[in-house]
């Protein structure tokens, strides 16, 4: 049987290594795994980072890119960036809401609200953009991903892997390139970036050193808002807004595959015990 | 020679004595019924967004005396009414023997803020929605089955058994009212 | 039902009465508890609990979810989020569910590939197969409208391409796919007919494993050595010996189960799917779930006109004829060796099977050009050559190893101290 599973195991490992690629888009770029504190089974999220990447998203994004399913009141929630209720309250009453019943049709936010949008509509947000329809944050960190060649794409089931998102929104923010290298085609209106599907994106720069300016996070520290830090901690709030209950998640499945181990574990034991009287 | 006993009653633990193993198996596995039960259960709870509806906060400001402003709580309308000091006077002067429902004006109301009637707008009865300023007793009526309500909202006449409910509520300032 | 003898004896005045009147726990003390089961099933055989097990879980997840799902286009996508958000313990809840259709196609195959190698299709099992089947395709049917539901590009786009199959068939494909659509495209009509199949099909599912269970204890299971059961001695009571066992097999399938739910429930899923569907956008890759992969590549791989028959329709030939081709496998193999165990010559292509079912499901996500043309052609013509060829020459040439002359002399053979096989015949 072992000579059986070596020789398969042999064979299975030639064919798959002849190179092969599943899925992967006709110009395949290398896009680094980045270190992020949410990665792996041990993952959380670092609030004051989240609290940073929220206001990189308020300051910068959220004036062309809508959110329409965060609620105010999950920036209070457990495992996200933890503001207190009041700020959120004050925070959402900055914001206008559409409301068919409130007086004039517009109210100040509460709570409970959504993210109201920058534009009115699909079309509103293409006219101020060129055409292009900057994409809703809400799943977006879900919604990108990387691939990886053999064996690697093999491997990330056991690390677990699941930031391909965060990494590609990373590169993306970090690799505009202002003077497109050579030979590289791209149209009035349209911006160099490395990551980027067809390399050419309707979006200029967003970031840039000092784009916000941070203040003084839970643990004293004032960060330098550098283009690689604004970036990294963005992307690690739009994890956030993707995976909401990623502490919870991954908090509660260390428990359960310990429990099951353990269970396992009694169940074989059981069912040794039953069968040891039995010539079998 | 068959060197095995055909098994043909045998439950796991013999006769009486309790095997350890099979009881901590067992124990273990109800644990784990019942963490996966319960998940199943609590999703018919309220949810998140349900729940962050459970409050509102109501600016009271604008509203003038003697109007009567409805606004929605928990999918409930509310009568939300600045009372007309007559309307307190009236509501005040009704012995209780008079009440179905005894109830004075005071238990109604918050100290201090008497002026504010805070009820929800479904009839006691069958839950309409009464009908402000009619009925016999200055108060609210409702058509579906004759219920008459004074100006404390309480039922005088017709089939409604209790008077209009006032929900829990609080006054943060004074122009601002938390219901719920 | 099967001429198990029950050995219910009644004390109690209430179940005496009960007994009398509808004898439930007669039924399920003969199906569940006595029954007699071959002792020498190995861990391939918890897979049908497994399966079992699946399928509950499948259901009880799937109508928690249609608690707080909304089958409309314009909601759809955003009712799965507020599921994943706001619905207490939604994430986990449909994070079970999306993983366990990948749990229990992982937990199919591999029980379908013990009845393969081990020949439990052969007589007198045909009927119990034939079931399998057709569970296995009402699964394929299930899990494909099931995808369709959160609305993501891929649950659009897989819809409108696998859909287009009908089309291709000539004269009524036309009439048949809009009839299946409900329009001339794939839209709010499709989705929500979806929505009420993909909840009516389980249940279909559950009454077929009736069936399949009732076919399975007619005859009693087949074993690893694929000799009959003669008498007692080769027989163990299904509880507490199978019970046990097939728990043990629950518990250690949960296991990396969990592991999925909880540390990565996206990565058998594709991130297009969490973009809204868009009629006017294709993905640059439109990629089944991996558990239809071998039979996408199959589809894919006739990119060529045979005489009259236009690629697009040999492809969905080949596409119908990789399943329906399932239903005839006891009569192809002609062997009258029932186990892979005593059939040498059988085994290496039975694994070469495996590999290429492997490969296939490779190449179903890989892009269709160069050299995964190539091998994908290949592939199909090994997969039919396999129960076309094989299967029946096998039969018919193999020299097979002599079998034991029954389970408890094989274990007997197994346990004895001395070096030399007692009693095995010649």
């Amino acid at each position: 049987m072992h000579k059986k599973t070596t020789i398969i195991g042999a064979l299975l490992a030639a064919m798959l290594f002849t190179g092969a690629q599943p899925a992967v888009a006709a110009e395949s770029v290398e896009i680094a795994k980045q270190p992020w504190s949410f990665a792996g089974v041990f993952g959380t999220f670092d609030k004051d980072q989240l609290q940073r990447g929220f206001q990189v998203f308020r300051e910068v994004c959220s004036s062309c890119h809508s959110a329409r399913l965060l609620a105010f009141r999950n920036l209070s929630e457990k495992g996200g960036p933890e503001y207190s209720e009041d700020q959120v309250k004050a925070l959402a009453a900055e914001y206008e809401i559409t409301d068919a019943t409130a007086a004039g049709g517009k109210r100040p936010g509460v709570a409970a609200d959504r993210w109201p949008s920058p534009f009115a509509n699909d079309q509103e947000a293409r006219d101020a953009n060129g055409g292009a329809l900057p994409p809703d944050f809400s799943v977006i960190a879900n919604a990108r991903g990387t691939t990886q060649p053999f064996p690697y794409w093999l491997l990330n089931y056991v690390t677990p892997y699941q930031e391909g998102g965060p990494d590609y929104i990373y590169a993306l923010l970090t690799g505009y390139e202002e003077t497109p290298p050579h030979g590289a085609e791209i149209p009035e209106g349209k911006y160099y970036n490395h990551v980027f599907p067809g390399n050419a994106i309707g979006m200029a720069p967003p970031l840039a050193d000092d784009s916000v300016t941070y203040g003084t996070g839970e643990n004293g520290e004032t960060l330098a808002a550098t283009l690689d830090q604004e970036a990294r901690d963005v992307a690690a709030f739009l994890m956030w807004l993707s995976e909401p209950h990623l502490v919870a998640r991954k908090e509660t499945g260390l428990q359960v595959i310990l429990f099951l181990i353990l269970f396992a574990g009694l169940m074989y034991a059981v069912k040794q015990r039953l069968w040891a009287k039995i010539e079998h | 020679m068959a060197t095995q006993t055909t098994p043909a009653h045998q439950d796991a633990p013999s006769s009486g004595r309790r095997d350890f193993l099979y009881v901590a198996a067992g124990a273990v596995g109800a644990v784990g019924v019942a963490g996966a039960v319960w998940p199943l259960i609590n999703q018919l709870n309220p949810d998140a967004s349900v729940l962050a509806l459970a409050s509102i906060e109501l600016d009271i400001s604008s509203i003038a005396e003697g109007e009567t402003v409805t606004v929605m709580w928990r999918g409930m309308p509310v009568f939300v009414r600045n009372r007309t000091p007559q309307d307190v006077e009236e509501a005040k002067a009704v012995p209780l023997t008079d009440l179905k429902d005894p109830q004075t004006d005071e238990e109604r109301t918050k100290p201090g803020h008497e002026n504010w009637l805070i009820m929800i707008a479904n009839c006691t009865h069958l839950g309409c929605v009464p009908v402000g300023d009619s009925g016999d007793f200055d108060g609210w009526f409702c058509p579906c089955h004759g219920s008459h309500y004074d100006s404390a909202g309480r039922i005088r006449k017709g089939p409604a058994p209790k008077n209009l409910v006032v929900p829990p509520y609080d006054f943060v300032t004074d122009t601002l009212v938390k219901i719920g | 039902m099967s001429a198990h003898e029950s050995n219910y004896n009644p004390t109690n005045p209430v179940e005496k009465w009960l007994d009398s009147r509808l004898p439930l726990i007669r039924f399920a003390k003969s199906t569940l508890i006595d029954f007699p089961t071959p002792k020498n099933l190995n861990y391939w055989w918890t897979f049908g609990a497994i399966l079992a097990v699946c399928l509950v879980i499948q259901i009880v997840t799937g109508i928690v979810l249609a608690m707080h799902y909304t089958p409309h286009v314009s909601l759809a996508f955003d009712s799965v989020e507020h599921i994943r958000r706001d619905v207490n313990g939604g994430r986990i809840i449909q994070a079970v569910h999306a993983v366990g259709a990948s749990m229990f196609f992982a937990a199919v195959y591999l029980h379908i590939f013990r009845g393969l190698y081990f020949g439990s299709y052969k007589a007198p099992r045909e009927v119990l197969w034939i079931l399998g089947v057709l569970i296995f395709a009402l699964m394929m049917a299930t899990a494909f409208m099931g995808y369709v539901l959160p609305w993501g590009q891929m649950s659009f786009w897989a819809a409108t391409v696998i859909t287009n199959i009908i089309g291709a068939v000539p004269v009524v494909g036309e009439p048949i796919l809009q009839l299946l659509r409900g329009g001339f495209s794939v839209d709010n009509a499709t989705l929500n007919r979806f929505f009420s199949l993909h909840y009516l099909l389980p249940f279909v599912i559950a009454a077929v494993v009736v069936l399949h269970v009732w076919a399975l204890h007619v005859p009693g299971n087949n074993n690893p050595l694929g000799v009959d059961v003669k008498d007692s001695r080769d027989t163990v009571p299904f509880h507490p010996y199978y019970t046990m066992k097939d728990l043990v097999g629950v518990v250690v399938f949960l296991i990396p189960f969990a592991w999925f739910v909880f540390f990565a429930p996206n990565i058998l899923g594709h991130p297009d799917n969490y973009v809204m569907a868009n009629s006017q956008v294709t993905p640059a890759h439109i990629v089944p779930e991996w558990y239809f992969l071998p039979f996408y590549a199959i589809l894919r791989a006739i990119d060529f006109n045979i005489l009259f028959i236009d690629s697009k329709l040999g492809g969905v030939i080949f596409f119908a004829g990789s399943i329906l081709i399932l239903f005839f496998v006891p009569w192809l193999d002609t062997s009258k060796v029932r186990s892979g165990s005593f059939r040498p010559v059988f085994k290496w292509f039975f694994w070469l099977f495996v590999i290429n079912f492997v490969m296939l499901t490779y190449l179903g996500a890989a892009p269709a050009e160069g050299i995964y043309v190539t091998l994908a052609k290949i592939g199909t013509a090994y997969y039919f050559a396999y129960f076309l060829v094989v299967l029946p020459l096998l039969g018919r040439f193999e020299k097979t190893k002599p079998l034991p002359t029954s389970i408890s002399e094989a274990v007997l053979s197994k346990t004895s101290s001395s070096g030399a096989a007692a009693g095995a015949a010649h």
